[in-house]
Parts: structure tokens; sequence; C-alpha cells
């Protein structure tokens, strides 16, 4: 727990002037209450919530070096392939999903009850300074390094009258009290917002881990692939790839659907992506009204509680498959996957039924054909001159035995026909006389469906947490006191003596110049104010 | 902004100011060495007063290169955001500009408010071997964003980050500058009392002090606690901003990759870089820990962030890969 504080400047008078830490406990305790307690203590202190501060950021180092699970699976498969000693050793000690660990999970979980443990006496003690009156007045105000000392010739009362007048016009918290000798002091204290912001800031930080668990606990996240011209609607089956969380139910899922109207991409002369968008008419419930929106890239779809985003983009090709006799058995926009910037993709047709035999074509497709010395590319991401390059394929496709990616084919197990290459609009007869044609590129887009519940929490959250911190730094908080003490009965002058001293716990600089601002205010002459150590 | 053409001339334009902004900077930081030097030297010289004049003389007008240097270097940002019809903090190259521009504006206004003209040569030095790098091997061609960063957003999560650093910059100088002095002023000290006002001369005391003819420099500083107090001030300003950036880009990432919190390495990073600010924050409050461990601490943070910046976008591959460079 921090006290963002600079270092507190004790009075000599009183050494926990400014101090709100929890005083130790007094009672005596014996054996594991003991051993309890000073655990707790030691928990709770600021050493170990350095300590913890400090493990916390050397934790997640190699979660930054060392490729992870949930950024890029497919990176561990590879660095454990290549390194088979460490790779298991540092799997086995979840560096490959650092940020789920329960290493990880123990110091970030150990950090917040160490906070808890500190906020929560903090609290209390902060809750009582604001009901209570400000300090009274040490005995010896001279001794405070920021003091002053005048004499005045009006009454003591009407000095002090003046002084809490002037303090509280400047929102110092006051108080006057009498002293037995007939002295009259005033004491003021400001910047109790420094105290609070230093605490909102901390509960904010539970607060926003509170929002993270609420998200991880009930939310969900999904995507899907649709076709331009194709819909999605909002159910388990339509994610190609779906997460739930923990606590997830399919009640939570919000019954919208769309359609991908049109999808548009444009491009630098050079190839590198300019804008995305996709258009899409979004229905909200079955039966509501549709609305039409643009979804692009920082540029969400909100739907219900959920947010659509464009993810991911390619190639749908429309293929048709003819039997001898020509009847169509295949007529699909069939998704082809990127595997170059300039999208030379791949993809696989599966034509299981409606011919004597079951066909698979497995197909290359260059939005802008070249041929390199490498074999065919692409040059641009736009279908400047599409090309497909497909290679049929007959035999048992296996779609039967078990589930398998709709872009692969077991071609070990088929047997090859024949190759083509195939522009828009051209047609391929195979040796049988089965006719493929290749129609046209459509496109498609990926979505990302999330629904995070814990989101409005967190961004609450942040803002307390920002606004909290800006207090804990920028307020100051300081002490004053004035003593007017009325000259001894004998004194023939009929002079009170006044005597004022300040404290701040940060930026000593500044209070000194308020000091003297303010001693001047009451009637001190400039010259009075002493700086000494 | 699709579709809108480059000024070329502009960015031509932008460039050279920035070539005469480094020129203006490194003259100022000769000043600032001038100053320093016969300061120092008035203090053997016959006629002392003269040389001092010389050395007020030689600060004032490196005050008056910086700001000139400062009015290039805006002119030079601001050229290349015309040039490209966008923010000009979109590629390494602009963001470095960016960064050390803060760091001399962050000077500068702590110029007009105290007395830190000590800090000129160190805050100059920095900044011209920074933009020097900047133009020659993180340089970028100007052109437009790629349309991951086409968001406003980047006008307030980055401006937060450049602001941030900038400021972390000037503090993580003053930081070294104390840690330097803090161990001066504790070897003078543990000589005896004499040998500190010895070396405030500049005459050595005796043989056995090593550090006279260094005390040169450290004695010319202002003490420890000042410029420990000076470093908590700017970070204390840095680090609102700098947790008001991480949240900005967790806003952003939440509308462009659907996840406000994704361990990115950039995100993982920016992360451990307020851990550290925050642990310096926490150790400049609890004994035992204030003073140096404090400040290392808070030069570990900055450390982090030139990682965060530098070897995340280059080396480690991320969410965040806008360099430029190739």
């Amino acid at each position: 727990m921090t006290d963002l504080a600079d270092t507190p400047i004790a009075s000599p008078e009183d050494t926990t002037a400014l101090s709100t830490a929890p005083a130790p406990p007094q009672q005596p305790a014996r054996g594991v209450a003991r051993t309890l307690r000073y655990g707790w203590r030691r928990l709770t202190s600021m050493r170990t919530a350095l300590l913890l501060l400090s493990l916390l950021a050397l934790g997640a180092i190699p979660g930054t070096l060392l490729p992870q699970r949930g950024l890029n699976p497919v990176k561990v498969d590879d660095y454990i392939a290549a390194h088979p000693h460490l790779g298991p050793l540092l799997d086995r000690l979840s560096l490959f999903d650092v940020f789920a660990a329960p290493w990880f999970a123990a110091i970030y979980l150990l950090l917040f009850i160490s906070l808890i443990g500190c906020l929560v006496p903090r609290i209390r003690l902060h809750a009582r300074a604001l009901r209570r009156r400000p300090p009274h007045a040490p005995r010896n105000l001279l001794r405070l390094s920021t003091s002053a000392r005048w004499t005045a010739a009006d009454e003591a009362a009407r000095i002090a009258a003046e002084c809490s007048r002037t303090l509280r016009a400047g929102r110092w918290r006051v108080d006057v009290s009498e002293e037995p000798d007939g002295a009259v002091t005033v004491a003021a204290e400001k910047g109790y917002l420094r105290e609070t912001g230093n605490l909102l800031f901390h509960v904010s930080l539970v607060v926003l881990l509170a929002g993270i668990a609420l998200g991880g606990l009930f939310g969900y996240k999904g995507t899907a692939l649709v076709v331009q011209g194709q819909s999605f609607a909002n159910v388990r089956s339509s994610y190609d790839v779906f997460q739930p969380s923990r606590l997830y139910s399919d009640s939570s899922l919000a019954p919208f659907s769309f359609t991908l109207d049109r999808f548009t991409a444009a491009y630098q002369p050079d190839g590198t992506p300019e804008n995305f968008d996709a258009k899409v008419s979004y229905q909200p419930r079955p039966d509501g009204p549709v609305t039409t929106s643009d979804v692009r890239v920082n540029h969400p779809l909100h739907a219900s509680g959920a947010n659509v985003y464009l993810v991911g983009h390619g190639y749908a090709l429309r293929i048709q498959v003819r039997d001898p006799h020509g009847r169509l058995v295949y007529d699909s926009a069939t998704p082809f996957l990127p595997d170059t910037s300039m999208f030379a993709s791949h993809g696989v047709v599966k034509v299981p039924d409606g011919l004597p035999h079951q066909l698979g074509l497995t197909g290359f497709f260059y939005p802008t054909y070249v041929a390199t010395p490498a074999g065919p590319d692409s040059s641009y991401p736009a279908p400047r001159d599409p090309v497909l390059l497909l290679a049929a394929w007959r035999g048992d496709l296996g779609l039967d035995r078990s589930a398998q990616s709709v872009y692969s084919l077991p071609v070990a197990s088929l047997h090859h026909i024949a190759n083509a290459q195939l522009s828009p609009g051209e047609s391929w007869r195979l040796p049988d006389g089965t006719r493929v044609t290749f129609v046209g590129v459509d496109q498609w887009a990926t979505f990302q469906v999330a629904h995070d519940p814990g989101k409005n929490v967190m961004l609450g959250a942040a803002v307390l947490i920002v606004t909290g911190l800006l207090l804990s730094l920028r307020v100051r908080r300081r002490r004053f006191w004035l003593r007017a003490r009325p000259a001894p009965a004998g004194d023939s002058s009929r002079r009170t003596v006044v005597e004022a001293a300040g404290l701040a716990r940060t930026d000593s600089e500044r209070f000194a110049v308020e000091f003297s601002d303010l001693v001047q205010r009451l009637g001190a002459p400039a010259a009075v104010t002493t700086e000494e150590d | 902004m699709p579709g809108t053409s480059i000024n070329l001339g502009l960015a031509h334009v932008s460039d050279r100011l920035l070539v005469w902004t480094v020129v203006a900077y490194a003259l100022a930081m000769l000043g600032y060495a001038a100053e320093f030097a016969f300061d120092r030297r008035a203090e053997r010289a016959k006629d002392p007063r003269s040389r001092r004049q010389v050395s007020s003389r030689a600060g004032l007008i490196a005050v008056g290169l910086t700001v000139l240097g400062w009015a290039l270097h805006v002119g030079s940002v601001t050229t290349r955001g015309l040039s490209v019809h966008r923010v000009p903090w979109g590629n390494m190259y602009e963001f470095s500009s960016m960064v050390s521009l803060v760091a001399v504006t962050v000077f500068l206004v702590l110029l007009a408010r105290q007395r830190v003209r000590f800090l000129g040569l160190f805050v100059m030095a920095p900044v011209v071997l920074y933009l020097g790098l900047a133009g020659t091997v993180l340089y970028a061609n100007a052109g437009p964003l790629v349309p991951a960063l086409n968001s406003y957003w980047i006008k307030i999560h980055v401006v937060a980050a450049i602001t941030a650093s900038g400021a972390f910059m000037v503090s993580g100088v003053v930081t070294v500058l104390y840690l330097l002095k803090e161990r001066w002023e504790r070897r003078t000290v543990s000589l005896g009392p004499g040998a500190a006002a010895a070396v405030e001369v500049g005459t050595p005391p005796t043989e056995s002090v090593p550090e006279a003819r260094r005390g040169g420099l450290m004695a010319w500083l202002p003490d420890a606690a000042r410029l420990d107090r000076l470093a908590y001030a700017v970070v204390s300003f840095a680090f609102p901003i700098w947790t008001f950036a991480i949240i900005a880009g967790a806003i952003w990432a939440e509308q462009a990759w659907s996840r406000a919190w994704g361990w990115d390495p950039k995100e993982t990073w920016s992360l451990i870089t307020w851990l550290a600010y925050a642990a310096y924050l926490h150790a400049r409050a609890t004994a035992g820990w204030r003073g140096r461990r404090a400040a290392v601490l808070s030069l570990i943070g900055f450390g982090c962030l030139m990682v965060d910046y530098y070897v995340v976008n280059t080396v480690i591959t991320g969410l965040h890969s806008y360099a430029g460079i190739s």
C-alpha cells in the first residue's frame, strides 16, 4: 500500500503528526495467533508490497520473451519442438502460459491481499481523521522549521478570529481553542484529499481486478467466417472457434444476427493495406428492425451487449461442379485461406455426393497472378488478374469417419486425376466428363464476437484510478497553527505576542512560500518569518 | 485519409528543420558546457567577476539556442504532420522525435519555474544523441498510417505515452545526477568535514582525494536532496499520465482488437514500466528504501520504458509492430 508521499516531516512535539499508518497492536498474543498476526503484519507492510510489485514485474518478463499459448499456440509448439530438453521443462514451469500460471496468480493475489489488508485500517483511520478536529498546536511553535513570531496591538481573541476567518476562506479546516493561561490557539489542516485520493486509487485497483474477474467468469468470445452475402446468427453452432468463460451459459448469447452485405479492401500501390470496410445489415432480434452499419478496424459493431469486430478477410471462390450429364452437384462460394500478405491463398472443395466417386479439389488462388522462378505467386492483394490452380483427386474423402478441417484433404490416400489453371468464367472438363467451373471471386470476412460483462466496471475503475492518482500526487497536506498570547499583566505595552508555525509533508519549498504569504496576511511584518532547521 | 497524396516537398522541409534542430540543440549543449567551464575557472581566476559574467552569458545564450531549437523542432514535427495529412507520430522515427520534443519542453517549463539551468547540458546531450539516432537508424519515409492506427485514439493514447516518456526521460537524467551527487556527498563527508569545503573551492586539500577533479562538476550541481526532490516532482507529473496512457491504450485495444488487455509484449512492458515506477513511489515512502535504492528503481523503470519502445518494436513481434524500419 503506497503512501505516495514525500519524506514525512515529523514535528518535534508529535512524531506521528501526519502519519495515518495503523499503530501496531498492543495486546499480547501467544503461539499460533502471534505467528499469524506477525505474518499478517509482514504481508501488509510496505516492504512486502515493494517486493511483490517487483516480483510481478519480473514474473511478467518471461511472458514477453517466450512464445505464449494465449497469443500464439503454434509458436509454442514450434519452440518446444526446437528445444526438446529445455522446452518441456519451461512448459512444466508454466512459462508458456505465464499470465495464466498459478505462480503468477499467486503473486498478484498476494499483492492484492496485502493491499486490502493495508487499505482497511487506513480507510478507518482516514474516516476518523476526516471527522476529527485538526490536531492541537504543539507547545512550542517556534521549534518547528517553518515558524514566525511577531507582536500585535489587537486582542488575542480578535487575532484568532481574524486568523480563523482567513483560513476558512482558504478552505482550511479550523479549530479555535482557549488555553488556561489566556492564550488563544488556532489549529488548521488542509489537503485531506491527498489521502482520500490515495485510498481511492488503491480501492479502484481492487475494483479493476473485480471487473477483470467478472469478464473472465461470465464473458465469451468467438470467431466466425462469413462470406459476402451470407448471414451470421449468434448461436454457438455459428462459431468456428468459441471460447466460453467458466460460468458462461448459452443463455448469455444475445439473439442478434447480421448479414455481410459487402466487404471492401483498399490497398496502397505497394500492396500494404489502407482500409477495410464490412457493410452489414444488423438485426438485434429475429423480429427486430434491420439497420445497416459499417464494421471496420477500430470500429466494432455494438450488438446487444456484445461487440462484433472485423478481424480478418480473404477470398471465397465461387466454384460449380457438374456431373457428366450436366447436373449441378456442387455450387458454393468456397473460402480460401490467405498464406501471404499478397493473398496467395489455398482451399479445398469436397464433393462427396452426386458423382460416381467422391471428388476432391485442392486449389491455390492468386488474386494477381505472376509466374516467378520459385513458382506461381501473387504480386498484389486485390484481384487484378485472378488465377486458380486446381488439382483433382478421386477416392474416399473420409468425411464420415472423423471430423476434419474444411481446408485440407487427405491427399495421401487419394488418387490424383489432373491439374488445371483457370481464370474466372473458365471451365475444366475432367477425363470422366465432370465439369468444374471457376465462376468468380467473392470475399469473406472473419468477425470476432466478444461479450465482457466486466467492461463497464473496468472503465469506471480506470477513471477512478487516474482521479485518485492525480489527487494523491498533486494535493499537498499541511497544517498550520497560530497562538496569540496576551502580554503579561505587568507589561505596560499591552501588546499581544503571536506565534505561528506550519508543517507540510510534501513540497516544503512551496509550503514555505505559502506560509509566509499567510502570516503576512495575518499581520506579520515581512521580515519575521524564519526558516531554520 | 486513404488515398490522399503525400506532400514530398513539405516532408523534405521537415527533414531539413530537424537537421537545424539538432544543430541548435548541439550548440545549446556547448553553451551549457561553457557556462559550467567558465564558472569553475572563475573561482581560480584573478578577476572572477568577469569570468562569471562570461559564464552566465554563455548560459543565457544556451537557453536562447534551446528555445530556438525547440521552435525549429516544433516546425519539423508540424510540417511532417502536414505533409502526410495525419498526426506526426505514426512510426518510431516520428515517435522518437516527439519524445525528445517533450523532454526539451519539460526542461523549458522547469526552467521557467525554478533554477534548473544546470540541467541544460544533461538534458541536451541525450536529446541530441536521441534525435541523431532517430534521424538516421530509425528514419522512415513519410507515408500514411496502417489501418490499425487509423483511429482518434492515436491522438489520445499516443500523446499521453509521448508526454509521459519525455518527462520520464528528464527524470531519468536528474536521477542519474542525483546518484552521482549522492555518492560524491557520501565520499566527501567520509573524508572529513574539511574535504567538502575544500573541494567546493576547487583546490584539492590533499593528495588522497581522487574525487577532487571530478568534484568540479559534482560541486557545481545542486545538493542531492534537491535533485531527489526534482526527480520526484517530474516522476509524479509523468506517472499519472503514463497510467492514463495505458488505460487509453486498453480502451483502444478493446475497440480494435476486441479485448482491453491481452498480454501483448507492448502491453506487458508498459505494465512492467508502470510497476517499476510504482515501486519507486512506494520506495520513496519506505524507510531503508528512500534515496539511493528508490533512485535505482526509477532508473530501472526508465530502462523498462526503453525496452518497451525499442526492443519490443524491433526484436519481439507483437501487435504493436509499427516501427516502419526494415
